[in-house]
């Protein structure tokens, strides 16, 4: 990964430009051409490094959502968890190491939506999940310090 | 938060991320019918509330490096949950921090932090650091790393294709 490449995942996790031309801006403050910024960018976002550029939103504020965890056999891990993931509703979803060993991201227009979301998941898999929202929230800032040594 | 059918559209438009393009607010005010100024306009009214938490690159870990991330569970009680909550959340090494509900007799646990690092080691290292740092001595928690990565993307927030609601894509 080159110095550019560096800067950009570092420096600019917040903070983007509301300028009608955002990357100009960028590519001046690290000296570059906007033509190679942008090429980076696209690098960054085709090696996977980069998931995308723009805002993240307060989920909250815009849907309602709820992290929810799932007791599933080592046997049917990759079924249920391929369940889940069939719904559009869910954003996240990681195998941890724990007797509840599924844990997912569901985010959805309503609470209805969500509550059918989590019944019908109950009601395929038979597996009751735990379901957890958020009460209070501490830290919600995703920008990640990334350190290179 | 009641948004209009006009700030739904523009959700659904960049929830995605920005192109890649020299105009990028004029690219997505294009295709649903905005002037340029008006969305970044409402961007900034966005972020000045909070509907945005941020703008800017978004990052995979694992892709960077970052193979180990573990959630960390805390029984705390009730009363101190909010303070703790709040020291935990400053701490660099945490990256986001979360009260949760308790589910007896299966889930004790009420707060909720998440820790990214190279390897294991270093993640351990932090949830030291982590109980020393907030006085978390002999309180009951759990470290639970991650494995496989079934699913990860941004919250799809509105539906494109309906505009109606905000059911995912």
């Amino acid at each position: 990964m080159d110095c550019l490449e560096k800067s950009l995942l570092n420096d600019f996790q917040r903070d983007f430009p509301l300028s009608e031309t955002p990357f100009a801006v960028i590519a001046a403050s690290l000296g570059v051409g906007e033509g190679e910024l942008i090429s980076s960018l696209h690098a960054l976002q085709s090696e996977g490094a980069v998931s995308r550029v723009g805002p993240v939103f307060q989920t909250d504020r815009v849907g309602v959502s709820t992290l929810a965890a799932m007791a599933v056999p080592a046997e049917r891990l990759e079924e249920v968890a391929g369940l889940v993931n069939a719904y559009p509703e869910t954003n996240h979803n990681y195998e941890r190491e724990h007797h509840f060993n599924l844990w997912f991201v569901l985010t959805a227009s309503t609470q209805v939506r969500l509550r059918n979301v989590l019944k019908e998941i109950e009601q395929r898999s038979g597996i009751e999940p735990l379901v957890l929202p958020m009460v209070e929230a501490y830290h919600i800032d995703l920008a990640f310090g990334l350190q290179w040594t | 938060m009641d948004l209009s059918v006009r700030e739904l559209k523009l959700v659904a438009a960049i929830q995605g991320g920005l192109p890649l393009v020299t105009r990028p607010y004029a690219a997505i005010a294009a295709e649903i019918g905005m002037s340029e100024s008006e969305v970044i306009d409402r961007l900034a009214r966005w972020l000045a509330d909070g509907t945005i938490r941020r703008m800017g690159i978004v990052v995979r870990h694992r892709e960077l490096g970052y193979q180990a991330n573990a959630m960390v569970v805390w029984d705390i009680p009730d009363d101190q949950v909010s303070d703790v909550g709040q020291r935990m959340g400053e701490q660099p090494a945490v990256t986001l921090c979360y009260r949760r509900p308790r589910r007896l007799p299966d889930w004790p646990f009420n707060l909720f932090c998440m820790i990214h690092g190279r390897d294991r080691d270093v993640v351990r290292g932090h949830v030291d650091a982590l109980i020393r740092q907030c006085g978390l001595e002999g309180v009951a928690h759990e470290v639970l790393f991650s494995r496989r990565r079934f699913k990860q993307r941004g919250a799809r927030c509105v539906n494109t294709a309906t505009q109606r609601g905000f059911h995912a894509r």
